[in-house]
């Protein structure tokens, strides 16, 4: 049976109750994988037995002792590291990787808060890729319309959620793959502030752009998830100090008053007639909430994508460097020299969009480019601050919508250019460190979800999770069901 | 045509902090292969730099030390190149801004004092460690993240012995700040040198070569020697330098080419975006500069100059810290300044070099080494005892007056009991009596043996002197 259509809170008042126990719920989502999963391919490792000894562990927990997250069913993204359990980064060079010997900080938060970890959710290979049609297992398909791609790169995560597999999942976003998937799927996705979620235990794709988040289908769940897996992490030196405020509890609070900036460039060009509308009636609907907003103009985010495939494919170059074939994932079987093992390691591991991003990256940062593509991207990218800093001192938040358009067709998109222009409004929060959320916000006439997107000061997501709350209860998209949700 | 040799040295030092510079791992020598190691030494999927503070401490306080400027904000960078002992595929290293720079030591060779300048430290992490054997490569990754500061030095140096100096002048300074052992057998100290001749009055430099696998002071010396002969040769017979790597042979004492660099490296430099830029505010600063003991020179001119030791004494006595600290803590107990000099300068160190050892190695306390000079001082052993007595506190400690006793090695000074002893050694040896006094002085010292021997070394020699002379008078 689909977990599709209940809450967080729900489910806890039913375990409460007793109305239904850890090991039901967790048979519940299993059942429901085992039915859709042919169709959706959100899985690439389903964690049955592992799954159901949690569960029955947590049968046995007297309520006084039950964590925010008692026995809620979740899936990882598969490019966060779980001790003792497959994690592939969606390549086929770790097809093989099945101890990466230690969890990731948030598996760890997650496991502390009692939920269920029910398995590991496709990706486009390394997270590079906004489809899901670049991972090396399968295509996982769009919940609302199975032709229909589910976005990427956390599209399994998104897909599982949408289709009420696991109440959450976590994803992750170095340019929009926790906010664009979750658009396409019609689910709540968050991708916080830089630093504020510890990164310890992602496969890195580009360090200084990742970022782990939940993908729910309530902003209240996203919420309750957040404000479990956020806080400082001394095993991860870019994980910020700060006091992590329960959000949930903070969603009601009035939103009257608050001033919000919408760049006009995020409505023009590339930007499909339905998702303008779609924004400019949320914007409405706002407006009757007692939210002030304004046209601006953000002259430098023409910029931002040429920015973002230089600084994101240079730290990937390195990042991906370590899979050598030395000490984990495939090595090449017939090489006969060191040299040789390396350069067939990596060229039979790694697939065609990771080898662009690696070649794209190692010529930016070359004796000789590195100052007219990596610095200049960097360049880039401080502008970019600098015009939110600007934005910031006079707004509360930044809104417009999450892509150009709703999710394409499975192959439709051949040309990478294309597939990367069209990552242009997810990325300037990943140049900045922004927190940024995708809510949905209405249908294409084909009935594909769509997404709003709202972008708060560093560390405010408390202002971002208020305003999608509050535009949630407001409109009725998260009561439509997808095709795929179940009964 | 006359030539001027350059020669610049890049040294690696090893810092013995307890933990590697990234990771939590033990940092510790001689380890079982691969026992010191954790998911982010090995380059695990996901795992992440932090950056052990102790590190940064004890490069500090080297680069303190070394007279360098603190950079009040450096940044850590990644440095790319493949490498089975380098398991991310790249080193986080230091590039653009190092945590230290402008530095110098001073050298002193043939009597004349010279500067040396230190052009940057900074701050990385060790690679693992290869074997090779049937046809096998083994990769040991106990090495992988031990932090080390490496030290590059301007073009200052002039001469292999010049070299030499500045070496040892590094190797002790850094050894009194207690951050390293500094041992090149063990691999704590590596040094690369670059060198490079130019025709006398040409200010350009010519083309360097760099030697490695120097592995020992010697070694760089000699590696420098051949290298300097040989490009030499090559200028003076028209021949071209070419931009290279060789390798200093330890058995021909030549270098041999290992490869022609053709490009500049290119190791893709950039900003390690998984760790935040080194902050070293002035407090920090000061707190380590605190730390930094009394240095070699400081200590040898205050030796010199209010102990009024001897300048070579001075200089031994503080060629490492331990022996200057040994030094110090025995003099504290008011006894003859020399005598504690002679003896850590004469039979201490003739020990240490016959076995290798440290003086931190041996069982002896400044406290040990005082009461037994004093015990010859206020003649209870003889000289002659004391040396039996001395190598028994090196190799077992404890206190030499218990030492004294128990194997019953007071020194016999009482006049009636050394006078028939005497009496009865006179008895014994007629001849020499004779022989003494017809002029041959060497029989004095055989009769002196002679008491000696029947008192097994106990009998105090000036009194033996004095009443052996009195007796053959009488006879």
């Amino acid at each position: 049976m689909s977990l599709y259509g209940y809450s967080i809170k729900d489910l806890e008042k039913q375990l409460k109750k007793k109305d239904i126990s850890a090991s039901e719920l967790t048979e519940m989502s299993l059942k429901h994988i085992q039915e859709s999963d042919e169709d959706i391919q959100a899985f690439i490792t389903v964690d049955e037995e592992g799954a159901k000894k949690q569960a029955a562990a947590l049968d046995h927990v007297e309520e006084s002792e039950r964590q925010s997250l008692y026995a809620i069913p979740q899936a990882m993204k598969d490019n966060i590291v779980t001790k003792g359990l497959r994690t592939t980064a969606g390549s086929q060079l770790l097809k093989n990787f099945n101890d990466p010997l230690y969890h990731a900080t948030v598996v760890e938060k997650l496991h502390q808060a009692q939920s269920v970890m029910i398995g590991k959710v496709n990706l486009d290979e390394f997270g590079m890729g906004s489809t899901t049609e670049k991972s090396s297992f399968h295509v996982t398909k769009n919940p609302w319309n199975l032709d229909y791609v589910p976005g990427g790169s956390s599209g399994g995560s998104a897909a599982a959620v949408a289709s009420g597999q696991v109440m959450f999942s976590l994803g992750s976003d170095t340019g929009g793959s926790i906010r664009q998937p979750s658009a396409f799927c019609g689910v709540v996705g968050m991708k916080p502030t830089y630093g504020l979620v510890s990164r310890y235990g992602l496969v890195s794709f580009a360090s200084s752009l990742d970022h782990i988040g939940p993908i729910t289908q309530s902003v209240e769940d996203n919420a309750r998830v957040l404000e479990v897996i956020a806080g400082s992490d001394p095993l991860d030196s870019t994980s910020a100090h700060v006091q992590v405020p329960l959000y949930s509890e903070g969603l009601k609070e009035d939103i009257r008053g608050l001033k919000v900036a919408v760049p006009e460039e995020y409505l023009g060009e590339g930007v499909s007639e339905e998702v303008r509308e779609s924004v400019l009636n949320a914007l409405q609907m706002l407006e009757l909430l007692g939210v002030k907003w304004e046209k601006i103009s953000v002259p430098h985010s023409s910029y931002a994508a040429a920015a973002y495939y230089m600084i994101s494919s240079a730290e990937a170059s390195t990042s991906l460097a370590r899979f050598d074939g030395v000490r984990f994932g495939e090595r090449a079987k017939d090489a006969n020299t060191v040299e040789e093992m390396f350069k067939q390691s990596r060229s039979e591991g790694f697939g065609e969009e990771v080898k662009r991003r690696i070649m794209l990256g190692t010529f930016a940062l070359s004796a000789g480019n590195v100052d007219d593509f990596f610095k200049k991207g960097q360049r880039v990218r401080t502008k970019i601050i600098e015009e939110f800093q600007t934005i910031f001192s006079q707004y509360d938040l930044v809104i417009g919508p999450t892509t150009p358009t709703a999710a394409y067709k499975i192959g439709e998109i051949v040309d990478p250019v294309t597939a990367y222009a069209n990552d242009i409004l997810t990325i300037p929060s990943n140049l900045a460190g922004l927190p940024s959320i995708s809510v949905p916000c209405g249908f294409t006439d084909e009935g594909l979800p769509l997404g709003l997107q709202i972008i708060g000061k560093h560390f405010d997501e408390q202002t971002v999770y208020r305003v999608a709350y509050a535009y949630e209860q407001a409109t009725n998209h998260h009561k439509k069901r997808p095709v795929m949700g179940g009964q | 045509m006359n030539f001027e040799t350059i020669i610049g040295l890049e040294v690696h030092v090893e810092l013995k902090t307890k933990s590697k510079i990234f990771s939590s791992s033990p940092n510790a020598f001689g380890a079982a292969p691969n026992s010191n190691i954790n998911p982010t030494d090995l380059g695990y999927p996901g795992t992440l730099p932090v950056l052990n503070k102790e590190a940064v401490n004890f490069g500090m306080r080297a680069a303190m030390a070394l007279n360098c400027d603190i950079a009040t904000d450096s940044f850590f960078d990644r440095k790319s190149y493949y490498y089975p002992d380098n398991p991310k595929a790249y080193q986080i290293s230091q590039d653009e801004f190092p945590f230290a720079e402008n530095g110098w030591v001073e050298i002193e060779v043939e009597g004349k004092k010279k500067r040396i300048g230190i052009t940057r430290i900074h701050l990385e992490e060790d690679a693992g460690k290869l074997t090779h054997e049937d046809g096998y490569s083994l990769v040991d990754y106990n090495r992988q993240g031990v932090p080390l500061i490496e030290i590059v030095s301007e073009p200052d140096i002039r001469t292999p012995e010049e070299a030499y100096a500045y070496l040892d002048k590094l190797k002790t300074i850094i050894q009194y700040t207690e951050v390293s052992d500094c041992r090149m057998e063990e691999g704590s100290l590596r040094c690369d040198a670059n060198i490079s001749l130019r025709p006398v009055g040409q200010e350009a430099f010519g083309t360097k070569t760099e030697l490695k696998n120097l592995n020992s002071f010697a070694f760089v010396k000699s590696g420098l020697e051949h290298e300097e002969k040989r490009q030499a040769e090559v200028l003076r017979s028209g021949g071209e330098i070419l931009q290279e790597t060789r390798r200093y042979d330890e058995k021909t004492r030549e270098t041999i080419l290992m490869r022609v660099k053709h490009d500049a490296d290119d190791y893709r430099f950039f900003v390690e975006p998984d760790l935040m830029p080194l902050h070293i505010d002035e407090e920090w600063k000061e707190r380590v500069r605190a730390e930094i003991p009394e240095l070699p020179d400081a200590r040898k001119k205050r030796y010199i100059e209010e102990i009024g030791l001897p300048a070579y004494d001075a200089e031994v006595l503080t060629s490492t810290k331990a022996m200057a600290d040994f030094f110090e803590g025995t003099i504290r107990h008011e006894i003859d300044i020399k005598q504690v000099s002679n003896w850590l300068m004469g039979d201490l160190s003739a020990y240490m070099n016959k076995h290798l050892k440290e003086l931190d190695d041996l069982a002896i306390t400044p406290e040990g080494l005082a009461k037994m000079i004093q015990l010859v001082a206020d003649g209870t052993i003889s000289s002659k005892i004391a040396k039996r007595v001395f190598a028994h506190l090196i190799e077992n400690g404890g206190d030499p007056e218990e030492f004294v006793k128990r194997e019953g090695l007071v020194q016999i000074s009482d006049e009636g009991e050394l006078r028939k002893i005497i009496h009865t050694v006179l008895n014994e040896n007629e001849q020499s009596i004779i022989d003494f006094k017809e002029g041959k002085g060497r029989a004095l010292g055989f009769l002196v043996g002679q008491v000696m021997k029947a008192t097994k070394g106990q009998a105090n020699p000036p009194m033996v002197n004095k009443i052996l002379k009195e007796e053959i008078e009488k006879r």
